[in-house]
C-alpha cells in the first residue's frame, strides 16, 4: 500500500475520534466539521514530507482546534494573517497533543458523535444518513446513491436533521454511569441499523459498504468500552452475520438460503472474532439480546454442514430472546427452528396467531408459504408467496418468491 | 540464532481496511515470505485479531480476568504460546496453569485471524 492510500485509511480511522473531539471544544457540529476538513487538508500537506505522527488523531484534533481558533479570530480582527502563522509549530503539534488529550474524555466524545445521530425525533432512515456523514465521513454523493436519491435532495436531509438536533441536547458535560448506558443501548440500536442496511442490500454496492461501516464504528465503539458485553454482543452478531456474505447471493443476485450456501466461502476471519467476542461476552453472564443473537448465528457459523445445526439450541435461545423482547419477529423466527425441531405443524401453530401483526411484513408471508408447502397446502402456499410478493422490500426477496410461485405454477413441488 | 519479529501498528486503520486493499497487503507479505520459507528461515507467522478480543488474566492469587489487551506499559512483552482450544474458558485454563508455575505479570489472552505454520526451524539449542 501506498502512502497516499495509507494516509487516507489514517485519517478516515481517527475521524470519529477527532470529530468527537473537536465538537466538544466547539459545541457545534458544523465548527466542528470544518475543523476536521482543515486539519486533514494540512495532513495532506505535512504527513508525506514528516511522515505520518504516531498519533493521527490526537494530530488532527489539535491542528483543526488551532485552526479553527485562528478562523475565530481572524473573523474578529478582520485582518488577514500568514497563512503558516496558523498553526505556530507543526512539528511540536504531537508533544504538546500527548500532554492534553485525557483519554477519558476521548472515549465519551465519540459516545457522545454517535449518540446525537440517534436523536428520537429524527427516523430511522435519517439517523444513518447523519451517522454515515458525520461520524465516518462517507462523502455525500455515496451516501445519495445508496439511498437512490439526488445528491441535492441528500444534502437538504442532513442539514435539515443538523438543524433538528441542534446538537443542544447532546450534553457535553462527561456523562453519570447511567446516561453513559442509555446512550450506548441507544448508540448500539443506531449501529445495528446502520449494519442491517447495509446487510440486507447486497444489489446497491453504496449501500452494501454501510455493514462494514458499522461493524468498524462498533469495534471502535468496544475499544472505548471494553467491558460491555452488550457491545461485544452486537459485534459479534454483526461478524458472524457479515461473514455469510460472500455465499447469500448466487452469480445472478438470487438469494441463496443459509441451508443451500456453500459454507466454503465463508469468511473465516470474521467468524473466529465473532466467535472469541461471544465466549468473552457470555463470561459476564448479563445476557441482553445482542448476545443472545450473536449465540444464535455462532451456532449457524459452526456448523460444517447444515445437518449439523444445533436447532434445539436456537430453539432455546430464541426462547430466551422472546423473553427479552416480546416481539413477534423473534417468534417469527424461532418459527423456522420449531420447524426443524418438531415439523412444520408446529411452526404454522406458533406463527399463526401474528397474523394481525405482522400482516404487512415479507418474511411472514414468506415463511408461511414455505411452511404451507411443506405441508403439501398448495393453495394455501401460493396464497402466502403471492402477499409476500407485493412486500418484498428488494429485487433478490421477489425473485426468491416468484421462484416458489413458478414451481407451483408449472405443478411441481419446489425443492 | 532465532529471532521474534513483533508486529506494531494502529489497529483502527489496519482493521478499516477495505477487502481489496487487505488482500494487497497480505499477497506482499505472501511474496516476502515465500523465499524465506524455502530457505528453511521462516517459522510461524501470524496475525492477532483486534485487541477488542482479547482478554487479560493478572496472575493474582486467584487471577483475574479483565477484558480487552494487557495495557500496562510497566512490564515488557517477554514471550509467547500460541495453543489450539476450543474456547476462551479452555484458554484461560492453560493460561492459569501457566501463571501457577511462573508468577507474576499477565498473560493477555489474543485470538488469532491468521496462521501460517512455516518451516519447522533446526535451532534445538534453543529449546529449554
Amino acid at each position: 500500500m501506498n502512502d497516499a492510500a495509507w494516509i487516507d485509511a489514517a485519517i478516515i480511522a481517527a475521524r470519529p475520534q477527532a470529530v468527537g473531539a473537536l465538537l466538544r471544544y466547539f459545541r457545534d457540529l458544523d465548527t466542528a466539521e470544518e475543523a476536521f476538513q482543515d486539519a486533514c487538508l494540512r495532513a495532506l500537506g505535512a504527513w508525506p514530507k514528516n511522515g505520518p505522527p504516531r498519533d493521527p488523531a490526537a494530530w488532527l484534533i489539535m491542528v483543526g482546534r488551532n485552526a479553527a481558533l485562528d478562523g475565530v479570530r481572524k473573523r474578529a480582527r478582520q485582518t488577514e494573517l500568514p497563512d503558516e502563522a496558523a498553526i505556530s509549530d507543526l512539528e511540536d503539534v504531537e508533544e504538546r497533543t500527548a500532554e492534553r488529550i485525557d483519554s477519558g474524555d476521548y472515549r465519551d466524545d465519540v459516545l457522545r458523535l454517535l449518540f446525537i445521530c440517534c436523536h428520537p425525533d429524527l427516523p430511522p432512515a435519517q439517523q444513518i444518513a447523519l451517522a454515515l456523514r458525520i461520524v465516518s465521513g462517507i462523502p455525500l454523493r455515496q451516501i445519495a446513491r445508496a439511498f437512490v436519491v439526488g445528491e441535492a435532495a441528500m444534502e437538504q436531509r442532513i442539514t435539515r436533521a443538523k438543524a433538528r438536533i441542534g446538537a443542544g441536547d447532546a450534553g457535553f458535560e462527561t456523562p453519570g454511569p447511567v446516561e453513559r448506558a442509555e446512550r450506548l443501548a441507544a448508540v448500539a440500536k443506531m449501529l445495528y441499523l446502520v449494519f442491517n442496511e447495509g446487510y440486507s442490500a447486497p444489489d446497491n454496492p453504496d449501500r452494501a459498504q454501510f455493514a462494514g461501516e458499522a461493524i468498524r464504528l462498533t469495534r471502535l465503539l468496544l475499544r472505548l468500552y471494553q467491558a460491555e458485553p452488550e457491545i461485544m454482543g452486537l459485534l459479534a452478531l454483526m461478524l458472524l452475520q457479515h461473514a455469510r456474505t460472500p455465499a447469500r447471493f448466487d452469480g445472478e443476485g438470487q438469494i441463496v438460503l443459509l441451508d443451500d450456501q456453500d459454507r466454503g466461502l465463508w469468511d473465516r476471519k470474521m467468524i473466529a472474532e465473532g466467535l472469541a467476542l461471544i465466549d468473552k461476552a457470555m463470561r459476564h453472564r448479563r445476557p441482553g439480546e445482542y448476545q443472545v443473537q450473536a449465540a444464535i448465528a455462532a451456532l449457524h457459523d459452526r456448523a460444517a454442514t447444515p445437518a449439523d445445526t444445533d436447532w434445539a439450541e436456537i430453539d432455546q435461545l430464541y426462547a430466551t430472546l422472546e423473553r427479552l423482547t416480546a416481539s413477534p419477529i423473534v417468534t417469527l423466527n424461532r418459527a423456522v427452528a420449531v420447524n426443524k425441531v418438531a415439523g412444520p405443524e408446529a411452526a404454522l401453530e406458533m406463527i399463526a396467531p401474528l397474523g394481525e401483526r405482522l400482516s404487512g411484513y415479507f418474511h411472514f408471508h414468506g415463511l408461511t408459504g414455505a411452511l404451507n408447502l411443506e405441508l403439501g397446502r398448495h393453495d394455501a402456499a401460493r396464497c402466502a408467496f403471492d402477499k409476500a410478493i407485493s412486500l418484498a422490500n428488494t429485487a433478490a426477496e421477489a425473485a426468491h418468491i416468484r421462484h416458489h410461485l413458478d414451481r407451483l405454477a408449472a405443478g411441481h413441488e419446489p425443492k | 540464532m532465532l529471532y521474534a519479529l513483533l508486529c506494531y501498528n494502529d489497529e483502527d486503520t489496519v482493521w478499516a481496511l477495505d477487502r481489496k486493499q487487505d488482500g494487497e497487503v497480505m499477497a506482499a507479505l505472501a511474496a516476502v515470505r515465500a523465499p524465506l520459507e524455502a530457505a528453511g528461515k521462516l517459522g510461524p507467522s501470524l496475525r492477532l485479531l483486534p485487541t477488542t478480543a482479547a482478554t487479560t488474566l493478572r496472575k493474582s492469587d486467584p487471577p483475574l480476568i479483565i477484558d480487552g489487551p494487557y495495557a500496562e506499559t510497566k512490564e515488557q512483552l517477554l514471550g509467547f504460546y500460541i495453543v489450539d482450544v476450543a474456547d476462551l474458558d479452555e484458554a484461560l485454563g492453560i493460561a492459569k496453569q501457566l501463571g501457577a508455575a511462573n508468577p507474576g505479570g499477565a498473560y493477555e489472552i489474543r485470538p488469532l485471524a491468521v496462521y501460517n505454520p512455516g518451516q519447522p526451524l533446526g535451532a534445538t539449542d534453543h529449546a529449554a
